[in-house]
């Protein structure tokens, strides 16, 4: 490498970029678009990021399974999605070419480490030929380049061996893109510093290969210009980088912190909620009290018990994990006692694809119980709210003393935006109240205003008392197997769920309070409905938004909402769920988009999607079919 | 407020105990077993045990799963929570974690505990939590009116199993000490006297303390376990441990277990002159010497009665509790504001 300096490259000022990294499940990449992340936000631009990993913890190496990807997109504006396909694709191997490249559009940029397409792994990826010589890259801005033998170069004199000079060539990639980008070293090198102060070697190797990736690109011919980013308009405060996962595990010790008891987490790790379970585990000294069962039944027996007890109780699980605690989720019901139990929802059914993401579990959690059982449900749309969101779960769970479903999914728990530091006062109070006085105690009296029953604690003299699953006398909570009572009781519990949604504020809209087309859309599609219904509204289009966080009870005014258009629409990752919902409760001629991928919705196809409905003649938008 | 809720403060406090009495720990439902059911007989010996024991009435809490045995909370004039089939041991291990303040028992049977519940069991068992747990065994479904349970002999007629069944049963107390259970007892429904003792023994360990209670189902099973239930046979049909005492049986006092390598043995002798070599009861021996003495079963054996093993071993809910209270020293570490913002954090300024 030649070391004179050369003349600074000119600049190029964007608005907007995605980028994918991609490789090998072993490569690092899931390192290096965290640190890309951390970077960028402390940039300050605005993005929001989508990492894709196989569900194999390290498959042969170089084979298209063990591919694992992260994409983001960041912007000098609002960036609401980690953007439909890459402009610029960044490729370890062989394997992750061949997995990535036919979602490249023509012009888009191709980054490749060159010394990886040996005959060896091009067979492995199933290449016949080696595509950086057949010409079938022809329409993309190919920059190829030898990542391993120039961290090798740059890391000569090291007393490395192979393997740990092969660990390194993400932070060369990484020194590259950071050039590119005009992002700064600093956050990487001190994390470098940090993650590996025990093994100073491989801190020093790291670094080094960061900054030599970096001075490469700037001197070497291969790039003409690098791009600008500015800063995006955002919030003025004190920012973090949060993934959806961990600002759940957060929002629960601080909704601990609101209530003023303890957080007690049953659960049993699944792909892709254990990450609650790790972060809430770090957290015993806000009383946190993790249990890591023995199966998903008994971590929410546990959480029950744990509730019975006094404590804010929660359990958390992905989809098939709800299967098996239906059946202590109906105790939940029938002991009404707050539960919060939360469903980071994969692809299904079955083990389905546990990596990937899906919004298919809303039926499930509505309905999958015997017998009549309500439960509130609540979602967030992005993962900075699952903050505020999981806050809202419990505050539900212990006013109402119900269990309440908190819908995240794949793409929401790993995925990360910037996120505003909340203020602990601006948040609100969850303290509730225990019955002391043994004269006028019954266990299933009710709240006139809530509906809700009391909640007596084990260790008050007086109020000892027993419930259990069978069907309780109202008001004494004696077992009771009186027909008129079992009717009461059934349509109590009811009402008690349906009476939240007085507590539900009023839903915003976004665009026009009446117009052509709404769409109508709930959990992480949030980005993706919002970004597409701005563009076209940017061009006068009549279309509106209604994103709901509430999905049982739904909002009071959702109704009268969705009659002031002519067209409603609901994409979702599912065939129809909420749909379904929509069209038996407001009796709307709703209409579905509905790609069950495993993949965030893309903007582009809600534009298309949208505009279908658009320009349909007056005399077809209120039919039914889509 | 503190992180772990309290009773309220102006709760009405009863003095302590000094008033408890079988009667205050009797519910106002109606008991609704089957005339003659065994479960009566521990229902009362439950009652009568308790006051000894100084807890506090509030401070009880009885856990129990589905089958007839799991209506025994509705019974109990204290905290109570009739679960789920097999469910009983992880409610009860998330109460007992939450709320190390009370004293919390599980009521199972053979099915609920071992056929549906048996992997809560079994990971409450080793997890060694401050549990007691007593399992009704009666060889068969009740609730769901005969059908075989776990523990039915091999070739039991029943409603599910005309010709008899073909599943080997499982032995509760092996399946305790295979868990590495810290306390094992067993008793029978019809000695009073024994089960109250048992229970106050299972009261009084710390850990999770199993307790097996042979229990007649008049409808169902009658008979169960005749041998060792009835005054005529049960001498001779049961032998009750005592830790450091050698094993002596039979009406006459006259019939002992001695080892033969690792099979039991019945010697008999002239009462009051046992042979040196019978065997000498240690509860805090390994469960290796438990396992061995679960050998004594009828009808080959007199049953073993009373407690195999009991032994102190670290308990689940109080390294929970000082993982906690140490973690919680530090109060930078309860910084909140501090854990909201996490390692990296930036300004966006007013622009």
């Amino acid at each position: 490498m030649n070391s004179s300096p050369a003349k600074p490259k000119p600049v190029q000022e964007i608005d907007s970029v995605t980028i994918r990294f991609a490789g090998d499940s072993g490569d690092g990449i899931q390192l290096t678009g965290g640190q890309f992340t951390n970077t960028t936000a402390f940039a300050g631009n605005d993005l929001s990021t989508l990492p894709d990993f196989p569900a194999e913890i390290r498959a042969p190496a170089g084979t298209l399974p063990g591919v694992s990807g992260f994409q983001i997109q960041f912007g000098s504006h609002e960036v609401l999605t980690p953007g439909d396909t890459p402009d610029v694709l960044v490729v370890m191997n062989p394997a992750a070419l061949k997995a990535n490249v036919r979602e490249l559009a023509p012009g888009n940029v191709v980054i490749l480490n060159t010394d990886a397409f040996t005959a060896q792994n091009l067979t492995k990826a199933g290449y016949p030929a080696n595509p950086l010589e057949d010409g079938s890259l022809s329409s993309f801005r190919v920059i190829p380049i030898p990542l391993t033998g120039l961290t090798d170069n740059a890391l000569q004199g090291m007393q490395l061996t192979r393997t740990q000079v092969d660990r390194c060539k993400n932070f060369f990639a990484l020194g590259i893109m950071y050039w590119l980008y005009e992002r700064p070293l600093e956050p990487t090198s001190n994390w470098i510093r940090k993650k590996f102060q025990k093994v100073p070697l491989i801190a020093e190797a790291n670094a080094k290969a960061l900054a030599a990736g970096h001075a490469y690109a700037e001197t070497t011919e291969i790039f003409e210009h690098h791009y600008r980013i500015s800063k995006a308009p955002i919030a003025p405060g004190r920012y973090r980088n949060i993934t959806g996962n961990e600002a759940t595990a957060l929002g629960l010790v601080t909704a601990s912190r609101l209530a003023q008891r303890s957080v007690f987490y049953g659960s049993y790790p699944i792909t892709p909620a254990s990450d609650i379970l790790h972060e809430l585990s770090k957290h015993k000294a806000f009383g946190v009290r993790t249990f890591q069962a023995e199966d998903e039944i008994a971590a929410v027996g546990a959480a029950i018990g744990a509730s019975f007890g006094g404590l804010l109780a929660v359990t958390g699980t992905s989809g098939p994990g709800i299967c098996l605690k239906s059946e202590a989720i109906n105790l939940a019901v029938m002991l009404e006692l707050p539960l919060v139990i939360l469903n980071v929802q994969r692809g299904g059914p079955s083990t389905g694809l546990p990596t990937k993401t899906e919004q298919a579990d809303l039926l499930q959690v509505l309905f999958g119980r015997n017998g009549e059982s309500p439960a509130a449900i609540v979602a967030p749309a992005t993962p900075g709210e699952c903050f505020p969101l999981v806050i809202e779960a419990c505050r539900i769970a212990m006013r109402y003393m119900t269990p309440v479903f908190f819908l995240s999914d794949g793409y929401l728990g790993n995925g990360s935006e910037p996120w505003k530091i909340p203020r602990l006062n601006e948040l609100p109070d969850l303290r509730v109240e225990h019955p002391s006085d043994p004269k006028i105690f019954q266990p299933y009296a009710r709240d006139p205003k809530t509906l809700a029953r009391p909640w007596a604690l084990p260790g008050t003299p007086g109020l000892e008392h027993r419930i259990g699953g069978l069907e309780k006398q109202s008001g004494t909570g004696n077992v009771s197997y009186d027909p008129e009572n079992h009717d009461r009781m059934v349509r109590l519990r009811a009402e008690k769920i349906d009476g939240i949604a007085r507590d539900i504020p009023p839903t915003p809209v976004l665009g026009p309070r009446e117009g052509r087309v709404l769409v109508v859309g709930w959990g992480s599609t949030y980005g993706t409905i919002t970004q597409a219904v701005k563009e076209l509204q940017k061009s006068g289009e009549p279309v509106a938004a209604v994103h709901l966080r509430h999905l049982n009870p739904l909002p009071r005014d959702l109704g009268a909402i969705l009659q002031k258009y002519d067209t409603v629409l609901v994409p979702e990752i599912n065939m129809g769920q909420l749909l379904l919902l929509l069209r038996a409760k407001y009796m709307v001629p709703a209409v579905g988009f509905n790609k069950v991928r495993g993949q965030p919705l893309k903007v582009s196809e809600i534009h298309v999607k949208i505009q279908e409905l658009l320009n349909r003649p007056p005399n077809e938008r209120r039919s039914s079919h889509a | 407020m503190p992180d772990i809720p309290q009773a309220p403060a102006d709760a009405a406090s009863t003095p302590v105990n000094a008033a408890l009495t079988r009667k205050d720990l009797v519910s106002d439902q109606t008991v609704r077993w089957c005339p003659g059911c065994g479960d009566y007989a521990i229902l009362a010996q439950a009652q009568k045990a308790m006051p000894a024991l100084g807890v506090p009435r509030e401070k009880i809490v009885f856990i129990s799963g589905i089958g007839c045995s799991s209506r025994f909370p509705y019974y109990m004039n204290t905290y109570g929570i009739h679960t789920i089939h097999g469910r009983a041991p992880a409610l009860a291990t998330g109460l007992k974690c939450a709320r190390p303040d009370l004293q919390v028992w599980v009521v199972t049977g053979d099915g609920d505990g071992l056929s549906i519940g048996g992997n809560h069991l079994l990971h409450c068992i080793r997890r060694n939590v401050d549990l007691k747990i007593l399992l009704f065994n009666n060889r068969i479904y009740g609730l769901t009116k005969g059908q075989a349970s776990p523990t039915s002999e091999l070739g039991k007629r029943t409603k599910s199993s005309p010709l008899g069944t073909i599943d080997r049963p499982v032995d509760p107390i092996r399946f305790a000490l295979g868990s590495n259970a810290t306390f094992v007892a067993r008793t029978v429904d019809t000695d009073v006297e024994h089960l109250g003792r048992i229970l106050e023994r299972a009261a009084r360990h710390k850990g999770t303390a199993f307790v097996e209670i042979f229990q007649n189902c008049i409808v169902f099973n009658d008979g169960a376990f005749k041998d060792v239930e009835e005054r005529a046979t049960r001498d001779d049909s049961g032998i009750k441990l005592e830790h450091g005492k050698p094993l002596i049986f039979g009406k006459g006092k006259n019939r002992g277990i001695r080892m033969n390598g690792l099979k039991p043995e019945v010697v008999t002798f002239e009462a009051g002159k046992p042979p040196a070599d019978l065997f000498v009861h240690d509860e805090k021996a390994g469960s290796e010497v438990a396992y061995l003495l679960s050998q004594l079963c009828g009808p080959a054996y007199p049953w073993a009665l009373g407690v195999l093993r009991a032994v102190e071993e670290p308990v689940y809910d109080e390294m929970m509790e000082s993982q906690i209270r140490s973690a919680s020293e530090d109060s930078i570490s309860r910084d909140i504001d501090k854990l909201l913002a996490g390692a990296d954090t930036w300004e966006v300024a007013v622009p």
